[in-house]
């Protein structure tokens, strides 16, 4: 049977966690090592869809700066950051910009936008 | 001369905050002074989430939190000049700036409030041998390099040291397509947030190295490799675990100091161990009507924290302006004790607390399984139950004043005290 291991961070105890697989099927799983039951949420969630809010920045023309910093309106399968990552990096835009306008529309068909965090 | 009830000194997190709180307790005439081209301080480069948890009860990047402030400030009509240098304060609340449309302005206010931050310990402050080649950058410089200036600062990249901003630009570079080798850190433990170790280091497999330091730089020109080597106890390198690796870019997130050149020249009593202005309850320095907040007092490790005093500082100075701060009244002091480097305020004057008064300190180590036990006069008054305690996260102890000034307490003072055993993990 698999079992993984990874730290909590729902809080700043950082519990290490120990999940085992039962049945991936019926979704069973075990987590050891938590001291709270917060802890087998995150631990199974992170086993089975870990998702993240990603930051970056976009490229910005006629602006004070270069950089446009933008993040995702939501989270993301962390094993989609990298794509994510690539499409980002290809869009170029013009200022004016304000904060939460949308940079790039379901990236990586995800469902989820990308926005403009500053006004520029 | 120009006249000015509260001039505040500098425009990011902490004096935003006290600038707004300033004017919404009354006071009309406010100036805020930026060197930068815009407001917003170190946050417009903080691009990363979570931000205001605290204060907004949701989670912001840094430009977003930082944003929010800055329509306030406008919307509220506040002064500011961009661009603009302070050059000296005096301790009768004179001061001297410059830019390059006013010229030279000589400035007079009723209040002052220090919001100058912080500046990252360089090389230089740590003694690193070696070649002194390009490719070495603080942290922080690197991450105003790519997240505003775009320019990527080095492909293969080793850092030193494991604070927070270190752990970010661990994640920044290499989503921008470097390759993090490794981020070194001299302590046996780290002193970034755990959050920060899982999704900036474990997401991406760089490995953390723990007691371990940078011996020697090699490179011509630019940066070519750098040695470790695993420390002891004592800190010291250990002869014989030497390890070159090649890279091109060093970044150092190895701590930050406190920017006091301004508050020593108005002969503002700064702390040994804050290496900030020591303050009282209303965030008044050691001179009357000049008043500090945020990370110039002391480092911060949330923005929500600095908000806060900050907020405290501008309602104070507020107060000052219009003959509403007890100055005269009898106070206490707040030593630390075993456990504990710092506690902010220094001084409290208890005419000026409200009903709790919150201190806040930082410990000296990790702990498991303590108590932080405070005493009024040599008296518990307090046992907070820790199971963990550590020197990147700052603590708060909130004490009800009522009983203080009733007995009329001279001192109070805290330290960390073991429980011999019992384990509250559970």
């Amino acid at each position: 049977m698999e079992t993984k291991e990874m730290v909590c961070i729902v809080c700043p105890l950082g519990c290490k966690l120990q999940i085992e697989v039962i049945s991936e099927a019926e979704e069973k799983y075990k987590v050891e090592g938590n001291k709270c039951s917060r802890g087998e949420v995150y631990g199974i969630n992170e086993l089975i869809n870990p998702t993240r809010v990603l930051t970056s920045t976009i490229k910005i023309k006629n602006s004070h700066l270069s950089r446009l910093p933008v993040k995702t309106c939501g989270t993301v399968s962390k094993h989609l950051i990298g794509e994510c990552m690539k499409e980002i990096d290809a869009v170029e835009i013009e200022a004016p910009v304000k904060a939460g306008d949308i940079i790039i529309e379901n990236i990586v068909d995800t469902g989820v936008d990308i926005v403009a965090s500053r006004s520029m | 001369m120009l006249d000015y009830d509260v001039v505040v000194i500098g425009g990011g997190p902490a004096g935003l905050a006290a600038a707004i709180e300033a004017k919404k307790n009354g006071i009309d005439h406010i100036l805020v002074i930026e060197r930068e081209r815009e407001l917003g301080g170190i946050l417009q480069q903080c691009i990363h989430n979570g931000f205001g948890l605290h204060v907004f009860k949701e989670e912001l990047t840094g430009p977003e939190y930082a944003e929010r402030f800055i329509i306030e400030l406008r919307e509220l009509g506040i002064e500011y000049k961009l661009d603009t240098m302070v050059l000296n304060i005096t301790k009768d609340k004179d001061l001297t700036a410059i830019n390059a449309i006013d010229g030279l302005m000589y400035i007079r206010a009723k209040a002052i409030i220090l919001s100058m931050g912080c500046r990252e310990r360089t090389r230089g402050a740590i003694n690193i041998p070696g070649s002194r080649s390009a490719g070495i950058f603080t942290a922080g410089t690197a991450q105003r390099f790519v997240n505003m200036e775009g320019y990527m600062v080095g492909k293969k990249v080793v850092i030193l040291g494991s604070g927070d901003i270190g752990l970010i630009m661990a994640r920044r570079m290499t989503l921008e397509g470097a390759e993090v080798i490794a981020v070194v850190e001299l302590m046996p433990y780290s002193g970034g947030l755990t959050r920060n170790i899982v999704q900036c280091l474990d997401d991406f497999n760089i490995p953390l190295l723990l007691s371990h330091t940078v011996i020697d730089i090699k490179g011509k020109d630019r940066l070519e490799g750098i040695t470790i080597a695993k420390t002891a106890e004592n800190r010291k390198p250990i002869v014989g675990t030497e390890r070159y690796i090649e890279c091109d870019t060093l970044l150092l997130s190895v701590g930050l100091i406190p920017e006091n050149e301004l508050s020593k020249g108005a002969e503002v009593e700064l702390n040994e161990v804050t290496g900030g202005p020591v303050v009282n309850e209303s965030m008044e320095t050691s001179i009357g009507g000049i008043f500090a907040c945020g990370n110039v007092v002391h480092v911060h490790d949330l923005v929500d924290w600095v908000t806060e005093e900050s907020r405290r500082a501008g309602k104070s100075a507020a107060k000052y302006v219009k003959n509403q701060l007890s100055s005269g009244c009898v106070g206490l002091n707040t030593k630390p004790e075993r456990g504990i480097r710092y506690i902010v305020p220094q001084r409290v004057r208890l005419n000026n607390v409200e009903d709790t008064l919150n201190l806040y300190m930082r410990v000296d180590n990790i702990y498991h399984n303590t108590n932080i036990v405070v005493k009024a006069d040599g008296k518990l008054i307090k046992k907070i139950k820790k199971i963990h305690l550590t020197p990147g996260e700052m603590e708060t102890v909130t004490l009800p004043i009522h009983d203080l000034k009733e007995q009329q307490i001279r001192e109070i003072t805290v330290e960390i005290q073991k429980e011999g055993g019992i384990n509250y993990g559970n």
